[in-house]
Parts: structure tokens; C-alpha cells; sequence
């Protein structure tokens, strides 16, 4: 049965409607499929063989790009920190300017973002890939449950890695800022060291280390759930890698700073 | 037996099964033919339970699985073996491992008795030695038949074809249609094909089932839909054009 064609002037009303339920219709999906994912992680069989192919592609396959960006990063900050710290005389506080910058914001951030574009997008096109060609359909008509298989050994793996790879951006970066500030600019190595050793503290190092956990869920759970939802064909795997890129890369720094905010 | 009542399916506006009547009986061969775009693949994740129906009901022996979720539904796909249109051979995995798969995830078999098994499987499809290979690196031929033996290496009681045959070369086609029906002689699954392989597919049907804008629309041996005289199954397997896409 068709419905009535509508008042004009109600158009607007009914399409606003109907963006809201679908807005809410695709939140709740988006929710479920991390319970399902979060189920199948904590209820055997567990897929160990998985979780660790997951941890090398998440992982290990990032390690090139972390430290890279972290040695710059860690420079970078060295060189504009020393200026900015030279003009009121207080370079002595470059270690800990560098370290609490690190540990606490750029190293999770940044670290998160670097394994989103390079093993997000991936793994969104690996499983929207599995998508398309009916592997997933595969998996589920064999009584298997792809959750298992595909989404939470990635989840775990994220968990897992993003603080490692965080760490591991933290110490580059410290280093970077080492060589820029001690071997460059001339500040002392004790200096540089021994007030980090004052100024940054176990909460600071905490702070850090939930929030790249917290990241790794994050990017695990869009990637994947992208990679499962998405549209026809190789436009659609395209498509659905760029939103898994964009919305990750958003929802990172949004709960950074929600994260940031209750945890000082 | 597969029996199947007033399967209705849209998506969106566009209405792909109306009222679906249809029967299965157990151990036999039954292919569903009509022109592509006509609801086929449709109806047949209908049956595997990929697809939920707006309305109608698929009994399996009894077991509605239309109405069934989770653990009651995999406890029938256990019982199914699938072969999809482009294999779905997980490409991550050699050709062993995908037929070794479901037996050491399904069955939980032990590897002596997977690597037996897995080996007969490759051999009933003429694969022996090919194994090793990933499925990028055979040939679309190989790849179906890879796909058919991992549908049929847990010996399940019913088989589903998703147009097994397409893309492939007239040999092929009669080599993948001769070694589903060796298998089914030699086995005794049901199995239930989609097909638009005229006329080779009537050789190895034991019934015949035309699917038309969403309806069955004529069911018989392949010599009564050879012989039928409604129009739509006339037109089909003759291949002519309709009125509309002649001009």
C-alpha cells in the first residue's frame, strides 16, 4: 500500500524526520556491532592465530611510519619549544615541555592517526573487499561468526599495539627533541633529562596510555565496521575506506579532548 | 524437503519476490532458471537465511528459518553447503586451506583426518596438486571447483549453486554440470541450483523451476518446461528477445 503524497509545506518536517531516525538507526547499529565485537573477544574460541596476523598488520607493519614521524615530531617540538622557551629565558624547561607534550597529546594523537591511515584504511578495504566478493557470506553459512574471525582479533590487536606504538612514538620523539635541543642548540643533557625527571609524573604517563587504548578501540571499531558495511563494488570499498579514514581521524581528536578534559 | 510459502521481498520500493510458492524434495536436483536481474540470487539467500524475508516462510524438514536467529539458525547451515556465483574462496589462504576451513573450524576435525579429507575433496574435483596455489593464482575454472569442494567436503545434506557456471567456456560449463552430478549421484545431497544455462542444464535437473518478475512461474522435469507452452518459459529457453528490447 502506497502512503498519501504530503502537504508541501510538511516536506521539509517529513525529510528532517527521517534523516533523524536514520541518523539513529546507524548510531545504533554502529553500537551493536561493537557489543557483538566486544562479546565475541571475550567468549571463546578464541582466535589466536588471527589476533596475532592482526597484530602484525596493525602493529608491526606501522613500526617504519610511527618511527619516522615520531623522530620529526619530537624535533619539531624541540626546535619551536627552545625558541619559544629562549625568549624568557627558561630553556632549561625544553626536556619537560617536550616529554609532557609527548606523553600526554602528541604521541597518542599523533600515533593514532598514523596507524589509521596506514592499517585503518586498510583493514577497511581488506574486510569491505571480503564484503563484496561474498567471503563474509562465506564465513556465516558456515555457521561461523565473522565477528570472530574479522573484527574482534582487530579490536584486540588495537588494544594491544596502539599503546606499544605509542610508547615507542613517545621515546623517538623524546630523543628527537634530545638531539635538537642538546646535540643542536647546546642545553645540557642533564638539564634536559633531570627536569623531565621533576616535571612529568606517573598520571601523565597514565593519562597517554588510556587514551591510546582508548584509540585503538576507536579505530579498530570504525575501520572494521566500515569494512563490513560497505556499499557495491570497487566504488563502494573506496568510499567506505575514506569515510573509515575521515570519521576515525575525527572521533580521535574529538575524545581527545573530551578525554583530555576529564582526566587533567 | 525445502518448502518454501508466499516469499515476499522489496527492497526499497522495488519488489523483488511476490509471493513465492515453492517445493524441494529431499535428494533431489532442482534448478531455478530465469532471466538475470530476476530475484534468483535473492531467493536463494532467502534459503541460506542471508536474507530476511518481508513476509512468507522457508521450512527446512519442519524447521522454519525464516523465524530462527543465532544458534538454532547455524545448527541448520550446518547441515548446508554453499557454493557462490564468485567462489568466495577466502583469498588470504591456499587452495588446501580454504577446503581444510570448514573442517577444522565446523567439524573441529583432527589434522590427520583433515588432510584426508581434504585431499579427497580435491581430487573428486580433479584439483589433486593444486593445493598450494592461492586462488588469485588459478584459473576462474579451478577456483569454482575449489569452491565446490569445499561446499561439499562436510558432506552436508543440502547443496545450494549460485550460478556455478558463469563466465565460464562451454566445456567448463559442461565439466562443472557433469561433476555436480557425479558428486550428487555418488553423495545424495538435495541440491537446489540457480542457473541460466539453456538447455545443458535440463540434463542434470530432476525438476525445473522458472522464476518471472518475482513469481514461480512454471515447475516441472526439464521435459515438461521443455515442452511448456507458457509464453514467459517459451521465450526463455528459446532465448528470444521480448517485444521491448527487439525494437
Amino acid at each position: 500500500m502506497t502512503e498519501p503524497p504530503l502537504a508541501l509545506a510538511l516536506r521539509p518536517l517529513d525529510a528532517l524526520g527521517r534523516s533523524a531516525l536514520s541518523i539513529v538507526d546507524a548510531l545504533g547499529r554502529f553500537g551493536t556491532f561493537l557489543i557483538q565485537a566486544l562479546a565475541a573477544t571475550l567468549t571463546p574460541p578464541f582466535k589466536i592465530r588471527a589476533f596475532a596476523d592482526r597484530i602484525n598488520f596493525i602493529g608491526y607493519r606501522s613500526l617504519l611510519i610511527i618511527l619516522l614521524t615520531g623522530a620529526f615530531t619530537g624535533m619539531v617540538l624541540g626546535l619551536q619549544i627552545y625558541i619559544t622557551l629562549s625568549r624568557f629565558g627558561s630553556e632549561a624547561f625544553l626536556g619537560p615541555a617536550v616529554a609532557l607534550s609527548l606523553i600526554r597529546e602528541l604521541g597518542p594523537v599523533l600515533a593514532a592517526l598514523m596507524v589509521t591511515g596506514r592499517a585503518g584504511s586498510a583493514l577497511t578495504a581488506e574486510i569491505g573487499i571480503m564484503r563484496i566478493t561474498e567471503q563474509i557470506d562465506a564465513l556465516t553459512v558456515m555457521a561461523l561468526n565473522p565477528m570472530r574471525y574479522l573484527v574482534a582479533p582487530s579490536i584486540l590487536a588495537g588494544v594491544v599495539t596502539f599503546p606499544l606504538m605509542t610508547a615507542l612514538f613517545d621515546v623517538i620523539g623524546i630523543f628527537g627533541g634530545y638531539l635538537v635541543g642538546v646535540e643542536l642548540l647546546g642545553l645540557s643533557q642533564g638539564t634536559y633529562f633531570g627536569e623531565m625527571q621533576t616535571f612529568v609524573d606517573l598520571d601523565d604517563i597514565m593519562l597517554g596510555f588510556w587514551k591510546s587504548i582508548s584509540f585503538g578501540i576507536i579505530v579498530t571499531w570504525v575501520c572494521t565496521y566500515k569494512g563490513f558495511h560497505v556499499g557495491h563494488g570497487a566504488e563502494g570499498v573506496a568510499r567506505g575506506t575514506t569515510q573509515a579514514v575521515v570519521m576515525s581521524s575525527v572521533l580521535i581528536l574529538v575524545w581527545d579532548y573530551f578525554f583530555g578534559s576529564v582526566w587533567k | 524437503m525445502i518448502t518454501v510459502v508466499g516469499l515476499t521481498k522489496s527492497f526499497g520500493r522495488q519488489p523483488v519476490l511476490r509471493q513465492l510458492d515453492l517445493e524441494v524434495p529431499t535428494g533431489s536436483v532442482t534448478v531455478i532458471i530465469g532471466r538475470s536481474g530476476g530475484g534468483k540470487s535473492v531467493f536463494l539467500k532467502h534459503l541460506i537465511g542471508l536474507l530476511h524475508p518481508d513476509a512468507g516462510r522457508v521450512l527446512v524438514d519442519g524447521a522454519e528459518i525464516t523465524r530462527l536467529r543465532g544458534r538454532a539458525l547455524d545448527a541448520v547451515r550446518r547441515r548446508y553447503g554453499v557454493v557462490f556465483q564468485g567462489g568466495a574462496l577466502f583469498d588470504s589462504m591456499t587452495c588446501w586451506d580454504n577446503v581444510a576451513f570448514p573442517l577444522r573450524e565446523k567439524l573441529r576435525l583432527r589434522r590427520a583426518e583433515v588432510g584426508k579429507r581434504v585431499e579427497t575433496a580435491l581430487a573428486q574435483v580433479g584439483l589433486e596438486g593444486v593445493g598450494g596455489k592461492n586462488p588469485a593464482e588459478i584459473s576462474g575454472g579451478m577456483r569454482k571447483r575449489v569452491a565446490i569442494a569445499r561446499a561439499l567436503v562436510t558432506e552436508p545434506e543440502i547443496v545450494f549453486f549460485d550460478e556455478p557456471t558463469t563466465g565460464l567456456d562451454p566445456i567448463l560449463v559442461n565439466t562443472i554440470h557433469r561433476l555436480i552430478q557425479g558428486l550428487h549421484r555418488k553423495l545424495g545431497f538435495t541440491a537446489v541450483m540457480v542457473s541460466h544455462e539453456i538447455p545443458e542444464i535440463f540434463e542434470i535437473a530432476d525438476t525445473v523451476a522458472m522464476l518471472h518478475e518475482g513469481r514461480i512461474v512454471e515447475v516441472g522435469t526439464p521435459a515438461a518446461i521443455q515442452a511448456s507452452t507458457n509464453p514467459v518459459v517459451r521465450q526463455f529457453i528459446r532465448g528470444e528477445p521480448s517485444t521491448a528490447e527487439a525494437q
